[in-house]
């Protein structure tokens, strides 16, 4: 922020830019191209993975097949919760669907979450710190919500391929939806159905946050204009902020669902048409 | 806004905690969950088998409590017969006891009787003899007069 004189759309450009280094535009400082990092996402993402794999390392191990401590109760209740879901859609079973499911759930719970943290907070510190420009939400970098739906989509191809074998697969795409007369089509119709899996989850999942966060900008541009706005700021703020706890848990919930569901129709054979 | 390298370090990040969820929480906490299943379902049915021994042992208490009043009645009963029976003989005893004291009482007051007589009749003898010197004045000689004194005594 270069102070009085920042205009409402510098200070939410500024906002919307990461941290940028490796091939970044000397001058705007975003990504100019793909081997660029961000380098303030990456660390978010560690940390809250870090904050996620201390506290299962914490509880698994003081696990107590008794009367179980607060936290374990805490982590039981969610992995309930997590398994419930994979019961009630997942066919079968695979020993990896459930990390894989929670893992999602949580991490992308605690990097929406980091939406809650007061918009000017972090980037604060960060600029007393040295660093010009900080976002501290991983999930409204396109490379987080791509890195988590390109791994699910990995994984629904490896295990179409490992279930259905490569001839069934290839049969999916050539006989789906409509029947062996139609094959070019099918090609087509079955090509968009796979790809718009992975980009419908990191897209949907992007959207939300960086609306969010977008409108927690907006709210905070109230008291730049006249501190008489401060009161609307703190109430609107607030209100928002209640709402969006809906949100992050929303998202995150939807994503580990639909990763269930994808996964499941992978484990699926197709049926005769 | 473009997808850039972060997407990589993200997929890495990604991966290594999927793995390390798996080992360190997902599979320890949902054998303990399991464990924790059995666990609960081995007291469920531990209770109910202690309750049903418990239903047994209250039939098997009642039956002992029957029968150990049914002996102790008995018992009591035969204490009963038994008192009554010493009651019995204690009252023949002290019956027999009353009469034999009776007897020798009654035996000792003839005795007894029996020597007041002889004695009085001895004194008798001598207040005879002594009346009989008084009249006659005389010494009577009690030796020379046995026979006749023997008969008076007899006739007294």
């Amino acid at each position: 922020m270069s102070g009085e004189a920042q205009s409402s759309a510098e200070y939410i450009q500024h906002h919307l830019v990461n941290w940028c280094i490796g091939n970044c535009d000397p001058v705007t400082h975003k990504a100019a191209g793909f081997w660029a990092i961000h380098i303030d996402t990456l660390i978010f993402g560690w940390l809250l993975a870090g904050l996620m794999a201390w506290m299962s390392f914490a509880v698994g191990r003081v696990l107590t097949t008794g009367t179980p401590g607060t936290l374990q109760n805490v982590v039981e209740s969610i992995v309930e919760f997590v398994q419930t879901q994979i019961r009630d859609i997942f066919p079968g079973s695979n020993p990896l669907i459930g990390p894989l499911a929670i893992t999602i759930f949580l991490w992308v719970f605690l990097m929406n979450a980091m939406d809650l943290v007061p918009v000017d907070l972090l980037p604060l510190i960060g600029k007393m710190l040295g660093f010009e420009y900080l976002k501290v939400v991983p999930t409204t970098d396109l490379g987080t919500t791509f890195a988590l739906a390109l791994s699910v989509f990995a994984l629904i191809i490896y295990y179409n391929i490992k279930i259905k074998g490569p001839i069934g697969y290839l049969k999916q795409f050539l006989f789906h939806p409509f029947g062996k007369y139609l094959i070019p089509v099918n090609i087509v119709m079955t090509t968009i159905e796979e790809v718009a899996k992975p980009v419908s989850l990191a897209l949907r999942l992007f959207g939300n946050m960086f609306a969010g966060e977008l409108i927690f900008m907006l709210i905070a541009l109230l008291s730049l204009a006249s501190w008489f706005m401060l009161p609307f700021q703190v109430g609107l703020g607030s209100l928002w902020a209640i709402f969006h706890i809906l949100i992050i848990t929303l998202q995150a919930f939807i994503f580990m669902l639909l990763t269930i569901v994808y996964l499941g129709m992978a484990h699926t054979t197709e049926e005769e048409h | 806004m473009n997808i850039t390298a972060t997407l990589i370090g993200q997929i890495l990040t990604f991966a290594v905690l999927v793995w390390f969820i798996q080992r360190y929480l997902w599979e320890p906490l949902t054998t303990a969950l399991a464990e924790r299943q059995k666990k609960i379902a081995d007291g469920l049915a531990a209770a109910e088998r202690g309750e049903h021994e418990q239903e047994l042992a209250r039939k098997r208490a009642a039956e002992k409590i029957g029968e150990a009043k049914q002996q102790a009645a008995e018992i009591v009963a035969q204490a009963q017969k038994r008192a009554s029976e010493i009651v019995e003989e204690a009252k023949e005893n002290a019956r027999s006891e009353g009469e034999r004291l009776l007897a020798a009482a009654n035996a000792e007051i003839e005795q007894e009787a029996n020597r007041a007589k002889e004695q009085l009749r001895g004194q008798v003898v001598s207040l005879a003899v002594a009346g009989a010197e008084r009249v006659l004045k005389k010494e009577v000689d009690p030796k020379a007069h046995q026979k006749l004194l023997a008969d008076l005594v007899a006739q007294i």
